[in-house]
């Protein structure tokens, strides 16, 4: 016999009328490697064929199931039951827009952000199809998919304090976009064009040093040393700005 | 109705939608995609292991060239492929991986001097060449003759979709998340767009284009164990399908996959293999080079997972409450290697079944992976029976991969098949003109409004949409599975009819307001069983073995009478679909022959029987 598993979950359909925003509680008989994904989907298809939750991948590739679990941003896909005690409370992720349920709309959020930071190479030359391509350091590339194994969960975002109380905040997830980019040689923007970017409020200033982000990131991205980083940069293209060093 | 219009509707967003949409919008036109997830969520994220391209810059790729590649997949196709179209496939593939690294991918590069690689669990050296330094390197797959896999550590998939999608914010291609196609509109010649079902409120849409492009990804979710993501339920299929006059090309061309672990399926990348990882039964024997001297454990995947359920029925798999399994061993790869290269799969590992894959065996078994058959289309991605219509990627039946895909080839095939197709489209496009008529997209609208309400009314009855999903699920994995037989596959038809006749009776239990998961599923599920059961026709309907469908009561590839593709097509009120059939390619560069691995029973094109 399995643990008895009492689930506490934010219920709420925003689409719906007659629907108020509540708890609801559901119980299961824990089984063996049980995760969030195998006892939402239980719960949905056994008990309440309305509750609505994101799953895609379900092998914490794909980011879709961030969600707060016992307080606590992660994903729920790669949480298993045995980690948790035997009540286990969800909620939908803060500062996304709700879908209904657990469900949250991370999709224009992101794209919004992919746009704000320019979340691409930027650079004026053409592709010669019968080029040989440019050459890079392995290790260069490995450096720089360090940074790009980002899933655009959203648990940095949830997680962070100042996303939480100031809508135009980039978070941490941006941060770590352009560090991504800046590292990258393929990507002809300068410093100046960084800063305009991030050097202000809304991003590397904004942060509060909290560093929750990392602390919940299921990807576990050194987001702290890039923060750091891109704060030294940013100081001193500041600095160079207010003294008009060239 | 809100209403939109574009030039190219993209139905689906992952890698070979966005390809194809980049295209166009480099053009000029106006593309939309539509996807039931977020674009960077798309199943394309989940490809580990890497991208085929014959590059040839790594030592143990010295001397590849496309002609090779080109042997390599044809043969890996059991020679069901359109011989045509993998030419084409094979040629493009380098230039798409150079531009993908001009357009951001932190491609794994080539490391001059001396390093070790294990083959089969042995140790072997190979030296890389020092004018080949900073080059794009390549990993080694199964069923390939040199090491051509392109890849970004163990996530080629995700950096790849992160890049596409990185280029779609760039040119501003509008993405439509959470947006599922219901409905094609079409008038039995031309398609105009389709109706769609918003998955945040619920609300239909439609969308007007001049030309649409399915790009949905496989069909794996009709069979219960699959590595396939949640959202990988044929719905393009399903609504190509529905139009009663696009041909689904081979549907029973399912490859598994050697490496599921057990219980959830996820899947463990063929780099494990690649990388020397060895599979071991319940004695931790390793058992691949009894049956495949010369491949082992490196043979193509329809191979490798026929013999790992022969002997699993031999008696030698690992008992567990979720059935028998074996092992795959990875340990002697090193914790360096496998922390770096692998880490991913340390994670799974880590995260889904809480062992270390340094110290500990993997539990796997085969579990479906890839659908090689899809909306069947020419060599420029134009669906055959509807005008403005088109597909590419896993969603389409091209048809480079035949009756098995090699690994490597499917992540190649988004981005190659997407790049050649959109240019395609976009010529298409460019001399073209068509006719939106209103009560066209009234007429469609107002069927799938109807279907909609009497789903939530349950008029039609109070089946459980999730337990007609389950019994389907059941019976194709139970019937049309790895190994299949005459018999099987006739009760297999009559039970999916049986569970079809129910699918029309699903009623909902919640209240269908908003994005209503119930409903979704009830919407869908009719066509999951139609496409179900073209699975199960096809496959009692082909009377030999070829790469992944193989018969135990016909063992031999018949070349002579089977050298075909299945065209299935359902006329509406039929309960069984429609099956032709077109030769498996108009120009045969390479004549049918031995592939050099797995069972070689062939019955020649003169009908002769050889290696019998």
């Amino acid at each position: 016999m399995g643990r008895q598993l009492k689930f506490h979950i934010f219920r709420y359909n925003p689409e719906d009328t007659n629907s108020v925003p509540r708890t609801d509680d559901f119980y299961l008989e824990e089984t063996e490697s049980m995760t969030l994904f195998i006892a939402l989907t239980r719960i949905r298809e056994e008990q309440d064929p309305s509750l609505q939750f994101d799953f895609c991948c379900r092998a914490g590739i794909c980011g879709s199931c961030a969600m707060v679990i016992n307080g606590r941003p992660g994903l729920a896909c790669k949480t298993l039951t045995r980690d948790l005690p035997a009540e286990i409370t969800l909620m939908p992720l803060p500062v996304f827009k709700l879908i209904g349920d657990l469900s949250v709309d991370t999709g224009t959020w992101f794209r919004s952000m992919n746009e704000k930071v320019g979340s691409w190479i930027h650079n004026d030359e053409a592709f010669d199809p019968d080029a040989q391509e440019e050459r890079m350091d392995n290790a260069l590339a490995e450096e720089i998919y360090e940074l790009e194994r980002c899933v655009e969960c959203g648990c940095c975002v949830a997680a962070c304090g100042t996303a939480n109380m100031r809508e135009d905040f980039v978070g941490a997830v941006a941060l770590n976009r352009i560090a991504r980019f800046m590292l990258d040689p393929r990507d002809r923007r300068g410093e100046k064009e960084y800063f305009e970017v991030i050097g202000t409020d809304e991003g590397v200033f904004g942060c509060m040093g909290l560093l929750a982000c990392e602390d919940v990131c299921p990807k576990e991205l050194p987001l702290q040393d890039q923060l750091g980083i891109l704060r030294r940069k940013m100081g001193w293209s500041a600095l160079k700005r207010l003294f008009r060093v060239k | 109705m809100d209403t939109e219009l574009a030039d190219l509707l993209c139905i689906g967003a992952g890698l070979a939608g966005e390809r194809v949409a980049i295209e166009a919008a480099s053009c000029g036109f106006k593309a939309i995609c539509l996807s039931i997830v977020p674009p960077r969520r798309s199943h394309s994220s989940a490809a580990q292991g890497g991208m085929q391209a014959s590059l040839g810059n790594c030592a143990m790729g010295a001397g590849d060239n496309q002609d090779i590649h080109f042997q390599d997949t044809v043969k890996g196709s059991d020679w069901g492929c359109d011989q045509e179209v993998a030419r084409l496939f094979v040629e493009t593939a380098p230039r798409a991986v150079r531009e993908m690294a001009f357009w951001g991918i932190p491609w794994n590069r080539v490391v001059p001097g001396k390093s070790a690689f294990f083959k089969g669990g042995k140790e072997y050296e190979k030296v890389e060449p020092k004018e080949n330094k900073g080059l794009i390197t390549a990993r080694d797959f199964g069923g390939t003759a040199k090491w051509r896999t392109c890849y970004t550590s163990d996530g080629t998939g995700h950096t790849l979709l992160y890049t596409m999608d990185n280029k779609v914010v760039e040119l501003g291609v509008a993405v439509h998340d959470r947006m599922e196609a219901i409905s094609l509109i079409h008038d039995g010649e031309t398609c105009t767009g389709v109706v769609a079902r918003c998955l945040k409120t619920g609300r239909l849409k439609a969308y007007l284009a001049r030309a649409t492009l399915i790009a949905t990804g496989g069909y794996g979710k009709i069979y219960k164990e699959s590595t396939n993501a949640v959202i990988n339920d044929g719905g393009g299929a399903i609504i190509a399908l529905d139009t009663g006059v696009v041909p689904f090309g081979n549907p029973e061309a399912i490859q598994f996959h050697p490496t599921g672990i057990v219980p959830t399926n996820i899947l463990v990348t063929e780099g494990c293999r690649g990388d020397g990882g060895t599979l071991l039964d319940v004695n931790e024997k390793r058992f691949m080079p009894d049956y495949e001297p010369e491949k082992a454990e490196l043979a193509s995947r329809d191979v490798v997972s026929r013999w790992m359920i022969h002997h699993i029925r031999e008696g030698c798999g690992v008992k567990s409450p979720y059935g028998d399994h074996l092992w795959l061993d990875i340990r002697h790869l090193g914790e360096r290697h496998i922390k770096t290269k692998l880490r991913e799969v340390e994670e799974i590992c880590n995260n889904f079944l809480g062992i270390d894959p340094v110290t500990q065996l993997i539990p796997v078994r085969p579990a479906q992976h890839y659908s090689m058959g899809g909306v069947k289309t020419n060599k420029d991605g134009a669906a055959y029976g509807l005008k403005g219509l088109f597909s590419a990627g896993e969603a389409s039946c091209w048809d480079m991969h035949g009756f098995n895909r090699l690994g490597g080839n499917s992540l190649a095939e988004t981005v190659v098949a997407g790049k050649i197709v959109g240019e395609k489209i976009a010529e298409f496009l460019k001399g073209y003109d068509v006719q939106f008529k209103t009560a066209s997209v009234k007429d469609v609208a107002d069927r799938v409004q109807e279907r909609l309400e009497r789903r939530i009314s349950g008029k039609d009855g109070g089946e459980s949409a999730f337990e007609v999903r389950n019994a389907m699920q059941d019976e194709l994995m139970e019937r049309v599975s790895i190994f299949r037989n005459g018999k099987d596959l006739e009760k297999a038809v009559e039970n999916l009819q049986g569970i079809y006749e129910r699918s029309k009776r699903v009623g909902l239990r919640s209240n269908g307001i908003g994005a209503s998961p119930e409903l979704a599923l009830a919407l869908k599920i009719q066509g999951m069983l139609r496409l179900a059961i073209c699975v199960a026709y096809a496959a009692l309907k082909r009377t030999e073995s070829r790469g992944c469908h193989a018969r135990e009561d016909y063992e031999a590839r018949n070349d002579r009478d089977w050298l075909n593709r299945t065209l299935a097509t359902w006329k509406e009120g039929e309960d069984l679909p429609t099956l032709n059939y077109e030769p498996a390619s108009g120009v045969l560069e390479i004549p049918p022959g031995d592939r050099g691995y797995g069972v070689s029973k062939i019955i020649t094109r003169d009908g002769e029987t050889t290696g019998a």
